[in-house]
């Protein structure tokens, strides 16, 4: 590796995505003539809103793990905790910490599923991921559409389809709606400040720093940063994968969960469609990259993100005549940085590879397979010594 | 014995499961009341329609660019030349062959930047295939809305400008293959010549073009790309040429898919198009990186074959639907199979 220079033009390329969406988000508000007043309340609330969920993604990253896209995995968790505190109408705040009760369970088993399977799949952890949250999404449908009120019991029919059993396709929330937010709410000058939620996402930064120096934070990083070095000295690479999916997914059940109750309904088969693309795309326009994240990346983002997607269905209004066109706008622009974020890593990533090819010139065969492919040459590797574990332990 | 169980050990249990599942389905499908000569119409027309945007996979599963999640470049493509066809009010086979034709600039210019582009992410192609295909659907979601077609049959009647999200090509070039030398026999059973030998076409060009030596080299990039290289083969352009031949066939596959499914569909309908297809090639026996003209027919059969056959089977058992669900499982996990096998190279 090179020494870090900080030149204006890599300074410029390291946070080009943070620019760009700054300047967009400017250049979109005035025509959206929202207040500043409105728009900085509504970049609270969503701060309370989605911090917690964009959190979650921070450890599989330091492990090396790219953007958990199976997070979706813990949202669904939650949702099914949610499902049951309305059904057995437990209301306000204890009723949010008996969803996530009655989630995490399911979020543990969920994300060791989810990291036994990107185990499997090293060096393509993210589209894998990504298919598996569909995969379970399939399976969420068939226990909340066919299993929930026909095998297992639902008390409160008002929940059920009309046929009798299956989950209705809107849940009302309303037993539980923005109990954490209105525990204590304070107004500083014209906006209101939801605390209780704003201390539960604190805490919550402050384990991920605190973890981040235990013994197991450690492994993880040296797993993100090198798998095989990391075995060799000793460190359970799989084990120390997995653990980071499964903390991840209970942290994405958890932050489901604060979603909505902010949001107060619950889309019962499909809040959880949009949830890793949201999450990734705040993390990526907050700076962070697919192995580099750090805790302030996730508050840029939120409120960048967030500043736009407030601003821009107006704005497409205002200067269109058609809603739609900012509605299509901010999806494309989240879609269009999560696609630049990846392009611009995974071209940094094979530039290095060039450069540590053209350095070693001569054993250019060995070297090439690893130059051409990166990640999966390693990834092979690894399997093969997972392989190998795996038949001494049988 | 050990034959089969090599065969089966190659073939992989999911896709045998899902070939007896299949097998099951038609066997039961007359004691619930439902008609096979019906079924088998439906399977043949579904099969024809989605054959050739499963073709459109090969050639970047050959290159070693992977799983093509971003067809919905090539898709999108199509719909480009499908709409300007109607705008330039072609008819009939004309129409057909025109939206092709209109279509393939298009199909080359994005297939060229997008190979351009996995060029340089070697590795990561997949996840970003998917993102850059569905940040594209969006962009082309706001275009559909701006550009200035007229033609009345596609923009909204109220406003005169935006085209419609669903717009009928009757009266332009519907059915055009399926009805051509179509056989019809009894009621329910009708044989669709005119597709299935357009799809037979294209699989045997394909399987023509990747005998032949940029086919062979295309291959040798993906199989093995240092001796590619050694070889004087050079990866990024067999790349690049891999992955304009999969947008284009892109391309003529929804244009295909159309013409018998009687509508253009427009904004986000691209995107759910991919998915299918990609689990459809991997039912059939193809790897991330192996497939064949047999992967793509045979796949293509089973995939849609249980598609159309569960909805109807599965609801008169059970009187409910749950093809959608099985839709979801079957489909993604079989790619979440293909994703996370071990590739074994000796035989």
């Amino acid at each position: 590796m090179s020494p870090k220079k900080k030149s204006v033009s890599t300074w410029f390329s390291e946070y080009a995505v943070v620019i760009i969406f700054l300047a967009i988000t400017v250049a979109a508000i005035s025509p959206s003539k929202l207040s500043i007043n409105y728009i900085i309340q509504e970049v609270i609330t969503r701060l309370g809103r989605n911090s917690f969920l964009v959190i979650a993604l921070l450890l599989p990253i330091y492990a090396g793990m790219g953007i958990n896209f199976a997070m979706a995995l813990g949202a669904m968790a939650g949702q099914i905790g949610l499902i049951f505190a309305v059904d057995w109408s437990v209301a306000g705040w204890q009723g949010l910490v008996f969803a996530f009760l009655v989630g995490l369970p399911i979020a543990i088993l969920l994300g060791w599923v989810s990291g036994k399977v990107m185990n499997r799949a090293k060096g393509r952890e993210m589209v894998t991921g990504y298919i598996l949250a569909f995969f379970i999404n399939g399976i969420y449908q068939f226990f909340v559409l066919y299993l929930m009120g026909s095998v297992i019991p639902i008390r409160n029919a008002a929940i059920l389809l009309s046929r009798g059993y299956g989950i209705r396709n809107t849940l009302n929330l309303e037993s539980v709606r923005q109990s954490l937010d209105t525990i204590l709410k304070v107004n500083i000058g014209p906006f209101s400040v939801p605390v209780v939620t704003f201390i539960v996402i604190a805490l919550l930064c402050v384990f991920i720093v605190w973890f981040r120096k235990t013994k197991l934070g450690q492994d993880m990083r040296a797993v993100g940063q090198d798998m095989t070095v990391a075995d060799a000295a000793g460190i359970p690479v799989e084990k120390t994968r997995i653990v980071a999916i499964i903390i991840s997914t209970v942290l994405a059940c958890a932050g489901q969960i604060i979603f909505l109750q902010n949001m107060g309904n619950l889309a019962t088969y499909n809040a959880h469609d949009q949830t890793s693309f949201f999450a990734a795309a705040a993390i990526l326009v907050g700076g962070a990259s697919v192995t580099h994240a750090s805790i302030p990346n996730v508050f840029i983002g939120v409120v960048l993100l967030h500043a736009m997607f407030i601003v821009s269905p107006l704005a497409g209004q205002n200067l269109f005549g058609s809603a739609m066109i900012g509605e299509y706008f901010r999806q494309f622009i989240g879609y269009g940085v999560i696609a630049i974020s990846l392009v611009l890593y995974a071209w940094k990533t094979r530039k290095a590879a060039d450069n540590a090819r053209s350095g070693l010139r001569g054993g250019a065969s060995a070297n090439g397979s690893l130059g051409a492919n990166g990640k999966p040459a390693l990834g092979d590797k690894n399997g093969k010594s997972n392989g190998e574990s795996k038949g001494g332990r049988a | 014995m050990r034959n089969l169980k090599t065969f089966i050990q190659d073939f992989g249990w999911p896709r045998v499961i899902i070939f007896l599942f299949l097998v099951s389905l038609f066997v039961l499908a007359p004691f619930v009341g439902v008609r096979l000569d019906a079924s088998f119409s439906d399977v043949l027309n579904r099969f024809g329609q989605y054959a050739i945007l499963v073709l459109a996979l090969v050639p970047m599963i050959q290159s070693g660019c992977g799983l093509n999640f971003g067809l919905a470049l090539g898709i999108v493509a199509g719909l480009l030349g499908a709409t300007l066809s109607l705008q330039f009010e072609l008819r009939g086979i004309w129409g057909f062959f025109g939206a092709i034709a209109l279509a393939a600039p298009f199909s080359v210019l994005f297939g060229y930047v997008y190979g351009k582009l996995l060029n340089k992410v070697k590795g990561e192609e997949m996840t970003i295939a998917m993102y850059v295909g569905f940040s594209f659907v969006m962009l082309m979601c706001i275009m559909w809305l701006i550009l200035p077609y007229n033609s009345p049959t596609m923009v909204w009647g109220f406003a005169g400008k935006g085209l419609r999200t669903t717009i009928t090509v009757e009266g332009y070039w519907l059915k055009i293959l399926n009805n051509f030398l179509a056989i019809r026999i009894g009621r329910f059973f009708v044989f669709p010549t005119g597709l299935l030998l357009f799809v037979g076409f294209c699989a045997f060009c394909m399987w023509i073009f990747l005998k032949s030596k940029t086919g062979t080299a295309m291959t040798a990039v993906g199989s093995n790309p240092d001796y590619a290289r050694a070889s004087g083969v050079s990866a990024d352009k067999m790349r690049t040429i891999s992955v304009i031949i999969s947008t284009f066939l892109g391309a003529v596959g929804i244009i295909v898919y159309q013409q018998s499914f009687g509508f253009i569909q427009l904004y986000t309908a691209p995107s759910p198009m991919v998915f299918p297809a990609v689990a459809a090639i991997l039912i059939g026996g193809a790897s991330v990186n192996k497939a064949s003209m047999v992967n793509v027919l045979v796949g293509t059969f089973l995939f849609q074959g249980l598609l159309t056959m569960t909805p109807s089977v599965i609801n008169s058992i059970l009187q409910t639907d749950m093809s959608e669900v099985i839709r979801i499982i079957v489909s993604n996990g079989m790619i979440m199979y293909a994703l996370t096998r071990k590739v074994k190279v000796t035989k």
